[in-house]
């Protein structure tokens, strides 16, 4: 026994050392550069900064193009939040009618469901159909895009869960008198509540990173996304690396925030869909 | 069958008012009104699937989004005759191939190691999984600076050490590969718990049975683990094939499929020449990069999942 006690630390200490070279390492050169001055920050060393300015990066980011991150931040709640809402709301109805109810559309659907997981969206096409809606450039049309490309794989998990709810929960619902429209949002709706959690929340870590979307779809400054103002401090002027590595940080938080409160539902969201798809 | 509610399929109109109806006149299928589908139907088609169609037709034009000239398959010959679009198509299989390989690698060896008996396991764990969450810009940017050719702090190590220091980013050769590493890095967390919850879900007696005959830790992990793994690892290479012949915001950020054009694929030169200006041919790379996902994915997860139902 103490062979294997043995064993357990031996590797797991050299995992440990190993993890702390190749994934703390980065991150903490992130926190290091954010807290350097420029000049200090431009060598990029892995050093101790010599002057600690934090706080005065912290501000000078938040200040920089009048203010264009908090701007972003807003834009990017705003475009998280609606678009997650729609997507969890309009996945849940289908999973749940495509589980519930055998016909023969459910092939075509499914199919429909898989190729949007697979098929690469048509960038400029797309632009071109926002523009006949004169949606281009706006926040409702990235809205639509991103809810529109979450429903594959919401739809998957939704349907995978819902085949686990017994039937004749529904049937006692309409003995009871549930029309259609009760019967989901009272009584199948809240039992879906775990999936729903998973859903909200490897969507809104997936909406808020995502940099290809509002990058085409959503050009602008106005309009700029969180990832969009990483590029406000690289192309620019070089010599703003602290500035750069703060942003980094600061748009770091919001996922890790969602990491910290659901790690469980995470793991147990992207491993379900996994393994039943 | 009256599937037609009146009530619209709007979530906000929440609990429909609905008379109670003799509970014999209706199936239970009408229950699960098909109305259901068509918000998700209408977003689907709008923002979905025509422009995926409509990118088969732009992909033969000159196009300027306001208008189109139809000039055959000249988008397509342009793209397969200058070199400096279809290495793209080349980096593209290579970039997938490699990511995906090295994640079901990595990913089964840290899912074994993540679920046996070693200290810090719920530190590790978190820590392997952390990149995935993060932006992918930011870790573009992150790595271009840690693998800088002059500052870089792995180059000083190396230096240090009297090893050579290559350019990671700016060596043409080797900057796809670098690239293709990053990515890894970002994203074996996802591949590792797919093969956790693999392994998690192996019953407990098969390594019981096998230890009681007297198997060792080697011979565990080749009889029991692995075969039992390969469900698992079709999922893994599926997702990671999707997304690594997809790959665009990593190499973007790092090298924007530089230095020259020696770490382009298909989804960065849809961008250059949506850039650029050439709408067409854009579509054209749309049109290229929908057929090397769809005929590598189609048969691959026929073949994968087939093999996964005759074990």
């Amino acid at each position: 026994m103490t062979g294997v006690r043995i064993r357990a630390w031996v590797v797991g200490t050299s995992a440990i050392i190993v993890s702390i070279v190749v994934f703390l390492v980065p991150f903490v050169f992130v926190v290091l550069q954010s807290s350097k001055d420029p000049a200090d920050a431009s060598t990029l060393a892995f050093s101790w900064p010599k002057h600690w300015q934090f706080l005065a990066n912290l501000r000078a980011v938040l200040r920089t193009n009048d203010g264009i991150i908090w701007r972003a931040f807003l834009n990017s709640a705003i475009l998280t939040v609606t678009s997650v809402t729609l997507t969890v709301v309009l996945a849940a109805m289908t999973g749940y009618v495509l589980a519930r109810r055998r016909s023969k559309w459910n092939a075509l659907v499914n199919f429909f469901v898989l190729a949007g997981l697979i098929v690469p969206p048509a960038v400029v096409p797309t632009i071109w159909v926002l523009q006949k809606l004169q949606l281009f450039g706006t926040l409702p049309g990235m809205i639509l895009i991103e809810a529109t490309f979450g429903l594959s794989f919401s739809i998957l998990l939704f349907r995978a869960f819902v085949g686990n709810i017994p039937r004749e929960l529904d049937e006692a619902a309409v003995i009871d008198g549930a029309g259609p429209f009760r019967l989901f949002f009272r009584v199948v709706l809240p039992l879906l509540r775990p999936v729903v959690v998973t859903v909200i929340v490897v969507q809104s870590v997936f909406v808020f990173n995502d940099f290809a979307g509002p990058l085409y779809f959503l050009p602008g400054d106005q309009n700029a996304t969180v990832q969009l103002t990483l590029f406000t401090f690289q192309g620019q002027n070089i010599s703003y690396y602290n500035l750069l590595f703060m942003d980094i940080l600061l748009i770091t938080i919001p996922p890790l925030i969602a990491y910290i409160f659901s790690n469980r539902q995470i793991v147990a969201g992207l491993t379900s869909g996994a393994i039943k798809g | 069958m009256s599937t037609t509610r009146t009530a619209p399929p709007v979530p906000a109109a929440g609990v429909s008012t609905e008379p109670r109806v003799s509970k014999n006149r209706r199936t239970i299928r009408s229950y699960y009104p098909r109305s259901f589908f068509i918000p998700p139907i209408v977003l689907y088609v709008v923002f979905f699937a025509v422009p995926s169609v409509a990118s088969f037709y732009f992909a033969l034009t000159r196009w300027s989004l306001f208008d189109s000239h139809f000039i055959g398959f000249d988008n397509f010959k342009e793209f397969f005759q200058n070199p400096q679009l279809y290495t793209s198509f080349i980096h593209t299989l290579l970039y997938g191939v490699i990511t995906s390989g090295a994640k079901v690698i990595i990913g089964f060896f840290l899912a074994v190691l993540l679920t046996g008996a070693v200290v810090g396991r719920g530190y590790l764990r978190a820590v392997v999984f952390f990149p995935v969450l993060v932006s992918t810009i930011g870790v573009g940017f992150m790595f271009k600076s840690l693998l800088d050719p002059f500052h870089g702090m792995v180059n000083a190590v190396l230096g240090f050490f009297g090893l050579p220091q290559p350019g990671w980013f700016t060596d043409p050769h080797l900057a796809i590969y670098t690239i293709a590493a990053v990515d890894v890095w970002k994203g074996v967390g996802i591949a590792t718990l797919i093969f956790m919850a693999g392994i998690v879900a192996i019953p407990n007696e098969y390594f019981e049975a096998a230890k009681i005959d007297g198997a060792g830790g080697w011979k565990i992990l080749r009889e029991i683990t692995i075969p039992l793994s390969r469900g698992p690892a079709a999922t893994v290479i599926i997702l990671s094939l999707i997304g690594g012949l997809r790959s665009f915001d990593i190499i973007w950020a790092t090298t924007g499929g530089g230095p020259g054009f020696t770490s382009d694929v298909i989804a960065s030169v849809i961008y250059k020449e949506y850039q650029a200006g050439f709408y067409g041919l854009s579509s054209a790379g749309n049109v290229i990069l929908f057929l090397v996902v769809t005929v590598i994915m189609v048969p691959l997860s026929y073949v994968l999942n087939r093999k996964q139902v005759e074990l």
